[in-house]
């Protein structure tokens, strides 16, 4: 009754966003649009343009997710959330999907009571010095003084490794990647850490990437991939189908571009099915027959989606690296499609 | 009116309670309690089931785990390897010292600009109007963010004082010789004692006996130079004429402390560049620097207004008096015009110092792990308790503001013009 | 001169000599100069060191403003046309930024099409203050004043205009009904009329509404507020927590004044605690506990918990401000009023309050100059303030990626544009009450 009362209230308001009941997808459905929780200020991966609007690594996820689910990449809301309020925001139902280079950590999956629907990066926790420091190997930086972003795991395996290699460090804590890039730049620091992702795409927008150098060693790994809510458990199936439609998509060759003719014509059975020309694999997970074909058709497979944003061709230049398909030598390995 | 009309008898009706002026207070009263019993109840019993929901407990058994994360400034003995609660205890430090630190400079160039901006000296009375009006308004987090980058961007990095094997010189040279200025931090010497007296333990606290020993020593010092003057003052009304004091006082003051931090041992151990930075000093980093700089220039802005409406609130008619009275200047200052004007400056002052206690929680924007950046940040991401780690938070934040609004009302109370 | 100079008096002179023009050192120029700026040794070193410092500030900013370059596509481009113009090394000012992004800056990510919107309810807002802060205006337009929260509600974020029309009809409900019972019973008539405005709002409303829109489906494209965003998020927050906490500030105060315990012990306690906790712990417990306060499974936006707590914030401030305002007052006016023997309720209504308000305002146009300030807080629970938000998203992009001062000194400027203005208003009103009383 309370409940009731307090959110008429609310409706009056106009403000309600929809209460949060154990069905994700149904309250999706029914609001029309998807709530992703973003990074706002990780060029790449998240960040508004000057027209507001959102584009990156992330945020395809994101919009191939809607996509899957409504049929329109575009009916997204992108929540913009920082290290400190975004498990909260998920935890409650504030945000439908965290999609904000969140690493997949034990406690997380398990304390936190979020459940991460697969893996969208592969990263790991890297050094960036100046070149003219002449340091080569991280194990050379006893008593640098380290930038580091507060909040997140990159803190916990910094001190990890400094203890573990007996040598001391001044952490420097900075709040954004923004102020990180300053203080590094200004000297603020003669090493700045974070996942080398990051690192690469704070290099390649400085005015001299060549006086820089990423050390050589990967102090941690870091599965950076999309979370939602524990005990949803059909919600957390359409997530991680539709990251893994992304990566199959790659696998068979299924572009952006083909999609409708491959869903026509490929004679392979596992892309009919992918595609939804056969079988009923939509119907499992209450979503249209052609849901992947829809998040395919919104950002191109993984690959395009990889290229696009934070690719060899981007500023960013990001190279596949773990991030290649099985075949190619790298990590990702959709389920099949049966 | 010869009949009195007898009162009413006094036989109790229900609606009294609404319309009888003796118990509609308590009705009321009781009302109110009700409902900020349900209130309180309905919150409690939406948290405990929210958190039931949620799978989660409320307990503060978190703060016993082991915390995993550095920080850099500790006044205490703090590494990774310690729980979460020693890390808060850190981050409360933290943030106790740069409010201290952070009143304490706030009200010295407060006052000075207070002052300054009353003189007769055309441009420094303007520069400070500007001064004060651009610090006031402008929000402080920008402040902060600015003297920050100020910091990194203008002073020059720690190799630069590394003397060149070739040219035999260093680029930047330390102030002093003591103190050198970073883009990472400000180098200062240290003090170290040479014969300590050890520390006393008593259960989990350990007290640093140099420490006390140097308090007691000050302290007793203080007492006898009171004693001194109050001898002095009762010579003076016995014959009117008082004793020179000042050199007496000057050595009770210097010499028994001079004394103690000889027989210790006392030096200042000054830092010198090795490897990638400066060793032997402290390193006091330039997010407490910049937060420090920050707060004070902005709260300082607000004190110097307080200042300057103290100062005009003093009639001009006190100067006059008392300098027909033949009252030096620095005397009509110290004796008729403070102590009237610090009536007024006060209460307000209490207030600028707990808003700036309360605004040095903005030091997570420049990185200083205080109570917000460690309990309120780092330790609430890694355990995800942010019910138990906010409360615990705002209670001592609140605890913090409690106990320096009492003292200060309490000063306050002490220098209230006693009226008839 | 005239002849009888001879046969005058001697040592007595009758003649005026011509009037000389004072001293050098007692005129114009040199006479200010020495007394205003060297009038002894203590102002004269004042005065030089006040010199050099101005001259260190201007001669690190002039340059800086003089080579700024307004047009360019990205700073890259920025910094080679001031290398270009200024020669090799010459540091200027990139305000291309602001000139590509001010619009972020100033409405965030509303949709472009419709920012008249913002700006006309920000032209309403002045015209709905303008009988509250100046006396020459008729007190009449008064009811446009109350009215104006729901017409910028309805302006801000769009939407049908039967939702606030609804709400506002709650009051009117309520007004309706204690207009009818006060004859009768005064306090029945306002329990009563609380009751109805709420069995309105809580029962009728949605319906009537939807009915309402079935009819005649007049309606503003609706935005959300999660496209608010710099200086039309940090005015929304400032002015609805101001507007929102002056009625619960009001009672807090004059609770904290009551004679019964209870009332006074719970609005001093709340008072003080809201007073002694950092605004970013209650902007913390709007964005991470809020959800764990209210029925499992309620959740509403952010930007609306932000502003409830930044309500309770301002409503604690205004308290003591109000209460000032009721400590100022003559004892003479409470005793009058109990002399003319009116209830509590109708002598603060009608004798106390509207002295003590008139006399807080300025109090209050400075509490909303901290809370506008402080309103840049709201990034560290994830929105997008001018201050930092923005300017966090504006250096995300590849473009701007590594731009620092200029941002920060644009939006600084802004806030001291809107902060020195109200400051100096509230200057003007503490002037003006003075003389009224005096």
């Amino acid at each position: 009754m309370t409940k009731t009362v307090f959110f008429g209230t609310l409706t009056v308001a106009g403000l309600a966003a929809g209460l949060a009941s154990a069905a994700t997808l149904d309250d999706v459905k029914a609001r029309g649009e998807l709530n992703c929780g973003v990074n706002p200020g990780l060029v790449g991966f998240a960040a508004p343009d000057a027209s507001g609007n959102w584009t990156g690594f992330d945020v395809s996820l994101c919009r191939a997710v809607a996509a899957a689910v409504l049929g329109d990449p575009q009916k997204v809301r992108f929540v913009p959330t920082t290290a400190e309020t975004r498990f909260t925001a998920l935890a409650s139902g504030e945000i439908d999907l965290l999609a904000r280079n969140t690493t997949w950590t034990f406690s997380r999956d398990t304390d936190l009571s979020m459940d991460f629907a697969g893996v969208n990066y592969y990263d790991g926790q890297g050094f960036m010095v100046r070149q003219d420091l002449g340091v080569t190997s991280a194990k050379e930086l006893d008593g640098a003084t380290v930038c580091i972003q507060t909040g997140t795991t990159t803190e916990l395996n910094l001190a990890d490794y400094f203890t573990a290699n007996g040598m001391t460090y001044t952490p420097v804590a900075i709040q954004s990647n923004a102020e990180g890039e300053q203080q590094y730049l200004a000297g603020g620091c003669d090493a700045y850490t974070t996942d080398i992702s990051g690192l690469a795409s704070t290099r390649a927008a400085f005015a001299d990437p060549e006086n820089h150098v990423i050390l050589p060693e990967v102090i941690s790994k870091e599965p950076l991939g999309p979370a939602v809510r524990h005990g949803d458990n059909q919600w957390g199936d359409i997530v991680r189908w539709t990251l893994n439609a992304l990566v199959a998509a790659e696998e068979y060759g299924v572009t952006a571009a083909n999609v409708e003719d491959m869903a026509a014509n490929s004679p392979n059975p596992e892309i009919k099915r992918l595609l939804g020309t056969e079988g009923e694999l939509g119907a499992m997970t209450g979503l249209p027959n052609d849901w992947a074909k829809h998040a395919i058709a919104a950002g191109g497979n993984y690959g395009e989606i990889f290229s696009a944003t934070i690719g060899e061709e981007t500023p960013i230049g990001l190279a596949r690296g773990l991030n290649a398909q099985w075949t190619q030598g790298g990590l990702l390995y959709a389920q099949p499609f049966r | 009116m010869a009949n009195a009309v007898d009162a009413p008898k006094d036989s109790f009706r229900l609606s009294m309670l609404i319309y009888d002026t003796r118990y509609r207070s308590l009705t009321i009263q009781v009302i109110v309690l009700m409902l900020f019993m349900a209130g309180a109840a309905w919150l409690v019993d939406n948290t405990v089931r929210n958190l039931a929901v949620l799978g989660k407990d409320f307990n503060f058994g978190f703060l016993g785990q082991r915390a995993g994360y550095d920080i850099a400034q500790r006044l205490i003995p703090y590494t990774n390897a310690d729980t979460h609660a020693r890390a808060l205890l850190v981050g409360l430090l933290n943030t106790l010292l740069i409010a201290v630190l952070g009143c304490f400079a706030a009200t010295v160039i407060g006052v000075i600009v207070g002052v300054l901006r009353l003189s007769s000296n055309w441009l420094v009375a303007r520069l400070m109007t500007v001064y004060v009006e651009m610090f006031r308004n402008v929000p402080l987090l920008l402040w902060i963010l600015l003297v920050f980058t100020a910091f990194t961007e203008a002073s020059p990095l720690p190799a630069t004082f590394r003397v060149n094997a070739q040219t035999g010189e260093a680029e930047s040279s330390m102030l002093f010789g003591l103190f050198a200025v970073t883009n990472r931090y400000t180098a200062i010497p240290d003090v170290l004692v040479e014969r300590g007296l050890g520390s006393l333990a008593l259960g989990p606290l350990s007290i640093n006996l140099t420490f006390l020993a140097i308090v007691a020593v000050i302290a007793g010092s203080l007492l006898a130079r009171r004693a001194l003057l109050r001898h002095a003052t009762a010579v003076q009304e016995a014959t009117g004429l008082r004793p020179k004091t000042w050199w007496k006082s000057l050595l009770i003051l210097i010499l028994p402390i001079a004394a103690l931090l000889w027989a210790l041992g006392v030096h200042l151990s000054v830092p010198a560049i090795t490897g990638f930075n400066f060793t032997g000093g402290v390193n006091v980093s330039n997010s407490f620097m910049a937060l420090w700089l920050a707060l004070s220039l902005y709260t300082s802005a607000f004190i110097a207004e307080i200042v300057r409406a103290g100062i005009l609130a003093v009639s001009r008619g006190q100067t006059e008096a008392a300098f027909a009275l033949g009252l030096r200047p620095r005397r009509t200052m110290s004796l008729v015009i403070l102590p009237q004007a610090l009536r007024v400056i006060v209460p307000p002052l209490i207030s600028q110092y707990l808003n700036l206690t309360k605004n040095s929680s903005l030091a997570i924007a420049v990185g200083y792990l205080d109570l917000r950046g460690t309990l309120g940040g780092i330790t609430l991401n890694q355990t995800g308790r942010e019910l138990e780690c906010v409360l615990l938070m705002m209670l001592i934040y609140l605890a913090i503001s409690l106990v320096i609004s009492g003292a200060m009302n309490v000063y306050n109370a002490r220098i209230k013009l006693k009226e008839r | 001169m005239s002849e009888t100079g001879t046969q005058t008096v001697r040592f007595v002179r009758d003649t005026m000599l011509p009037e000389a023009a004072p001293p050098a050192s007692q005129s114009g120029a040199v006479k200010w100069l020495r007394e205003n700026l060297f009038s002894g040794w203590l102002n004269t070193i004042l005065t030089i060191l006040g010199a050099l410092v101005l001259f260190q500030i201007l001669r690190g900013l002039v340059p800086w403003f003089a080579h700024s370059v307004w047009n360019a596509q990205t700073l890259g481009e920025c910094r080679q046309i001031i290398a270009e113009t200024w020669g090799e090394g010459a540091r200027g000012a990139c305000l291309a930024v602001v000139r590509d992004r001010w619009t972020q800056w100033t409405f965030g990510f509303y949709p472009a099409h419709l920012y008249w919107r913002p700006v006309l309810a920000l032209v309403l807002l002045f015209a709905a203050l303008a009988p509250i802060l100046f006396s020459a205006v008729p007190r009449r337009l008064m009811a446009f004043s109350a009215l104006f929260p729901f017409v910028g509600y309805w302006l801000l974020w769009g939407g049908t205009i039967w939702t606030p029309v609804v709400a506002l009809a709650g009051f009117v409900v309520g007004y309706a009904v204690w207009r009818g019972m006060a004859k009768r019973n005064a306090l029945a008539a306002v329990l009563l009329a609380v009751a109805a405005a709420l069995v309105w709002w809580l029962f009728l409303a949605g319906p009537v509404e939807r009915a309402l829109a079935g009819v005649a489906p007049l309606a503003l494209e609706s935005v959300r507020s999660s496209s608010f965003g710099g200086f039309v998020l940090a005015l929304t927050i400032g002015v609805s927590a101001i507007s929102l906490s002056l009625p619960l500030g009001i009672m807090l105060a004059l609770g904290r004044q009551s004679d019964m315990f209870l009332i006074k012990t719970l609005s001093v306690c709340f008072i003080e605690f809201i007073r002694g906790v950092p605004l970013i712990t209650l902007l913390f417990t709007a964005s991470l506990l809020l959800n764990y306060f209210l029925p499992p499974g309620t959740n509403f936006d952010i930007i609306l918990r932000v502003i409830i707590m930044v309500t309770l914030f301002a409503a604690a401030y205004i308290a003591e401000v109000i209460r000032g305002g009721l400590a100022a007052l003559p004892r003479g006016q409470y005793e009058a009023a109990d002399a003319l023997g009116l209830d509590y309720f109708q002598a603060q209504r009608l004798i106390v309050l509207p002295q003590a308000l008139k006399i807080s305002i300025p109090g209050i146009v400075s509490t909303f100059i901290g809370l506008f300030k402080d309103t840049t807080l709201v990034v560290f629970v994830g929105l997008l303030d001018p201050l930092k938000g923005i300017t966090d998203a504006v250096r995300a992009s590849t473009d701007w990626k590594g731009i620092y001062w200029e941002p920060y000194i644009f939006v600084g400027f802004i806030f001291f544009l809107f902060c020195f203005g109200m400051s100096r208003y509230s200057m003007y009103l503490e002037r003006r009450l003075k003389r009224d009383h005096r």
